[in-house]
C-alpha cells in the first residue's frame, strides 16, 4: 500500500534511530486507519513527551503535541469539544505511567473513547536513558548505573484493573497481529488501549548489552506468549514473557455517550 | 584540583562537595547529566546521599521538601516545563522556610518545543520566594551552588541557581574544584531550629488564619532583604577561602562610563569584550552583570547607574504585555532616583538564538545614536 497520503513528506526522515520500533508501530497504525477506511480529516492524534510522541508530528492528521504526561487530558478535551472525531493518543510508558499515570488510570475510569497506543521501550530514549516505570528490575539506565531497584508497571494489566472497554499487547515483531489490534481498537467504543512493545536499542539496549539492534527486535518472537496459552502458564514461567493479544474487550457504557443521555434527559 | 567539565557536571561536583543527602529528580533536557552524575556518585558511594528517581518534577519537589523538613540539604535540577510543573512546590518550599538548593538550567518554554536557552522559565517563578542567581561561566556554577547552601542555611529561604542551556550546560570549560576538606571547612554541616524531630515533634505548615499569615509574610520579606548584605559578606568569606570574588551585581569599567551595558547569565561574556573593544576607542561605557535578581538588589543597581546618561540592558526573557523583565527590574529601581539614566530595553536570543558580540555591538551602538529609548523593548535579530 502507498503510506504517503498519510504523511507529511516534508517532516522526513523521522528522527527515530536504526532498530527503533516507533516506526514499524506506525506503519501499523496507518495500515490499520487505511483498512478501516477512516477520513484522515476525521481523524486527530494527540501526543506529549518522547520518542513515541513524535509520532504525530509525522502523519497527516489532525495533531496536537503537548505537554510530558498530558496527551491523555487534552485529547479528553478535544473528544469532548468534537466528539465525532477518532481520538488517537500515541504516547510511551514514561509520558503514560510516570508524569502521566494519574491520567492515565482516569481516563480509563472514565471510559472515554480514546485509542491510546502506548509505546513501551522499558526506558526514557529521547532524554538519553534514564530509568522509566518500565524498566525492568536490575536493568541498568543512566539513572540506575547499578541496577534498578523498582518493580516496573504492567501497563496493560493496570489499565484493565482501572476499567477500560479494551485492553491489548502486541509487539513490533508481530505486525499483523498489532495491525489487527489496532482496527479492534478503531471499532471498540470506550478507553481503548493497546500497549506495544517497542525496543529500544539506543538507550536500553546499549546499557543492558542486548547485542545488535536486530537482537531486540527478534527477541521479542522467543519472549511472546499469547494470552490463551499464558492462562495456562505458572507466574514462574511468565517470568520474563510479554503476553499478547486481548486482555480486556468489555461492553462498558462509554463516557460521552452517558454524558449525552444525561443531559438529553434534563432538558 | 582543575579539571574540563560541561556546566552540567560543574553543578553534580557542588552538590558532592555540599555533602547533600537527598536528591530526587526527573529527567529534562538540558539539566539531566547533573543527575545522571549524581546518580552514578550515590550509586558507588562516593557521595553519601539517597538518590529517588521519581515520577515528575511535582513529585521531585515534595520528595526535597519534605527531605529538607527533617533538616537534611537536598538538592533537585530542571529546566522549563519541568520547573514551571513545580509552581506550586516552589512557593511551598519558600514559605516554609527550607534552605534547598536547586539548578533550573534555563531554556525556552513551549509551544514551540524548544530545548535551548532562555531564561524566561526561572524568571517567571520570579514570585514564589525563592533567591534567584543567574551565573555566567561554568567555573561559577560551582562556586555558586556552594555559597547557595551557605545563604539558604543563614536566611531560611530556597535559592534557584539559573544557567544558560547549552551554551554552559553542554560546554566544557576548565574549572577548579576545591578540595572537600576546604568545602567542609567552609561549609559545615548545618543545624536549624525548626524541623521534623521525633524527639520533638511538631507539626509544620498546618492552616494560618488571617491573624497570622500577613506577619509570616512579612518575615519571609525581612528574610529576603536580610539575603542582600548577605550574598555580598558570602561572596567574600568564599574569596578568602578559594580565592574567586563574586557580588550580588559586578560592575565593569562604570566609574568614568556615560553609557552603561546591563546583562546576565553567558551573555555577559560576549559584552565584556565588546565593551573592551569600545573603550579601546575612546568611548566611555561600562557592563553591569546582574548576578543575583531575587532579591533584586535595587541600592547596588542605583549606585550604579544613577548619574549615567544611559542604561542598555538586554534581556533574554520577556514578559508579555509589558517587556524584557531585567530592564523592568532596572526601571523599577530606579524611578524614585533624581538621577536616574534613560533606560534602553532589548530583546535577543530568545529560544537559544545566539547573542553574538556583533548583535551586542549593534545594540549598542544603536541605543548610543537614539536620543531617547522608546516606551517598547525592541526585538534583535527578528527575520524581516
Amino acid at each position: 500500500m502507498d503510506y504517503f497520503p498519510y504523511l507529511r513528506k516534508e517532516k522526513l526522515p523521522h528522527i527515530w534511530c536504526s532498530g527503533c520500533g516507533d516506526g514499524i508501530a506506525l506503519k501499523c497504525i496507518i495500515r490499520a486507519i487505511h483498512n478501516k477506511g477512516l477520513d484522515k480529516n476525521k481523524i486527530a492524534m494527540v501526543s506529549g513527551i518522547g520518542c513515541s510522541s513524535r509520532t504525530p508530528g509525522y502523519v497527516d492528521f489532525n495533531t496536537l503535541h503537548t505537554t510530558h504526561g498530558r496527551a491523555i487530558p487534552f485529547a479528553t478535551g478535544l473528544k469532548m469539544a468534537r466528539p465525532e472525531l477518532t481520538v488517537f493518543v500515541v504516547t510511551g510508558d514514561g509520558d503514560a505511567t510516570a508524569i502521566g499515570g494519574n491520567h492515565l488510570i482516569h481516563a480509563a475510569r472514565r471510559n472515554i473513547d480514546l485509542k491510546v497506543l502506548l509505546y513501551n521501550n522499558h526506558i526514557y530514549g529521547m532524554t538519553g536513558g534514564q530509568v522509566s516505570p518500565c524498566t525492568p528490575m536490575g536493568d541498568y539506565a543512566t539513572t540506575a548505573p547499578y541496577g534498578c531497584l523498582e518493580n516496573s508497571f504492567d501497563i496493560a494489566g493496570l489499565t484493565v484493573a482501572a476499567g477500560a472497554s479494551f485492553v491489548a499487547r502486541s509487539t513490533v515483531y508481530h505486525v499483523k497481529a498489532l495491525e489487527k489490534l489496532i482496527e479492534k481498537a478503531i471499532d471498540k467504543e470506550g478507553f481503548s488501549l493497546i500497549e506495544i512493545m517497542s525496543p529500544c536499542p539506543t538507550s536500553y539496549g546499549k546499557i543492558n548489552k542486548k547485542g545488535a539492534n536486530k537482537n531486540l527486535v527478534l527477541a521479542q518472537k522467543t519472549q511472546s506468549v499469547p494470552v490463551n496459552k499464558a492462562k495456562d502458564m505458572s507466574p514462574e514461567d511468565l517470568k520474563g514473557k510479554i503476553v499478547t493479544g486481548i486482555l480486556a474487550d468489555r461492553d462498558i457504557p462509554e463516557y460521552i455517550k452517558n454524558y449525552d443521555m444525561l443531559t438529553s434527559q434534563k432538558k | 584540583m582543575k579539571k574540563v567539565l560541561m556546566g552540567n557536571h560543574a553543578a553534580s561536583q557542588a552538590v558532592k562537595l555540599a555533602r547533600v543527602k537527598m536528591i530526587a529528580a526527573y529527567p529534562i533536557t538540558p539539566q539531566t547529566q547533573i543527575v545522571e552524575e549524581l546518580s552514578e556518585m550515590c550509586g558507588s558511594g562516593a557521595l553519601d546521599a539517597k538518590f529517588l528517581k521519581v515520577e515528575s518534577e511535582h513529585s521531585a519537589m515534595a520528595s526535597c521538601i519534605a527531605a529538607s523538613a527533617t533538616g537534611v540539604r537536598a538538592f533537585t535540577a530542571t529546566s522549563a516545563n519541568g520547573l514551571a510543573l513545580m509552581h506550586e512546590l516552589l512557593h511551598w518550599a519558600a514559605g516554609a522556610r527550607l534552605p534547598l538548593v536547586m539548578v533550573n538550567v534555563n531554556r525556552a518554554m513551549a509551544p514551540g518545543w524548544n530545548i535551548w536557552c532562555d531564561q524566561s522559565d526561572s524568571l517567571s517563578q520570579r514570585d514564589t520566594g525563592w533567591l534567584q542567581f543567574y551565573v555566567e561561566d561554568n567555573q561559577e556554577v560551582l562556586d555558586t551552588v556552594l555559597m547557595a547552601y551557605a545563604i539558604a542555611e543563614k536566611v531560611l529561604l530556597p535559592v534557584m541557581v539559573c544557567y544558560d542551556a547549552f551554551f554552559l550546560s553542554h560546554t566544557y570549560e576548565p574549572v577548579d574544584i576545591p578540595a572537600q576538606q576546604e568545602v567542609d571547612k567552609w561549609l559545615p554541616e548545618h543545624k536549624r531550629d525548626f524541623i521534623l524531630d521525633t524527639n520533638n515533634p511538631k507539626s509544620l505548615n498546618a492552616l494560618v488564619m488571617p491573624d497570622l499569615y500577613m506577619e509570616m509574610r512579612y518575615k519571609l520579606e525581612q528574610a529576603h532583604q536580610a539575603a542582600i548584605p548577605l550574598v555580598n559578606e558570602t561572596g567574600a568569606s568564599f574569596y578568602k577561602a578559594f580565592g574567586r570574588r563574586y557580588h550580588a551585581v559586578e560592575a565593569i569599567h562604570c566609574e568614568d562610563a556615560e553609557v552603561v551595558l546591563v546583562t546576565s547569565s553567558s551573555t555577559t561574556s560576549p559584552a565584556r569584550l565588546v565593551i573592551e573593544e569600545m573603550r579601546n576607542r575612546g568611548i566611555k561605557i561600562g557592563l553591569v552583570k546582574i548576578r543575583m535578581f531575587r532579591p533584586f538588589p535595587v541600592e547596588d543597581v542605583c549606585r550604579i547607574l544613577c548619574g549615567k546618561k544611559k542604561a542598555v540592558v538586554i534581556d533574554r526573557n520577556f514578559s508579555f504585555g509589558k517587556g524584557g523583565i531585567f530592564a523592568d527590574e532596572i526601571r523599577g529601581a530606579l524611578c524614585n532616583e533624581t538621577h536616574r539614566p534613560l533606560v534602553y530595553g532589548y530583546i535577543a536570543g530568545l529560544g537559544g538564538r545566539d547573542i553574538t558580540p556583533e548583535l551586542v555591538r549593534e545594540i549598542v551602538e544603536e541605543a548610543c545614536q537614539t536620543k531617547h529609548p522608546p516606551s517598547l523593548a525592541l526585538w534583535k535579530g527578528l527575520i524581516k
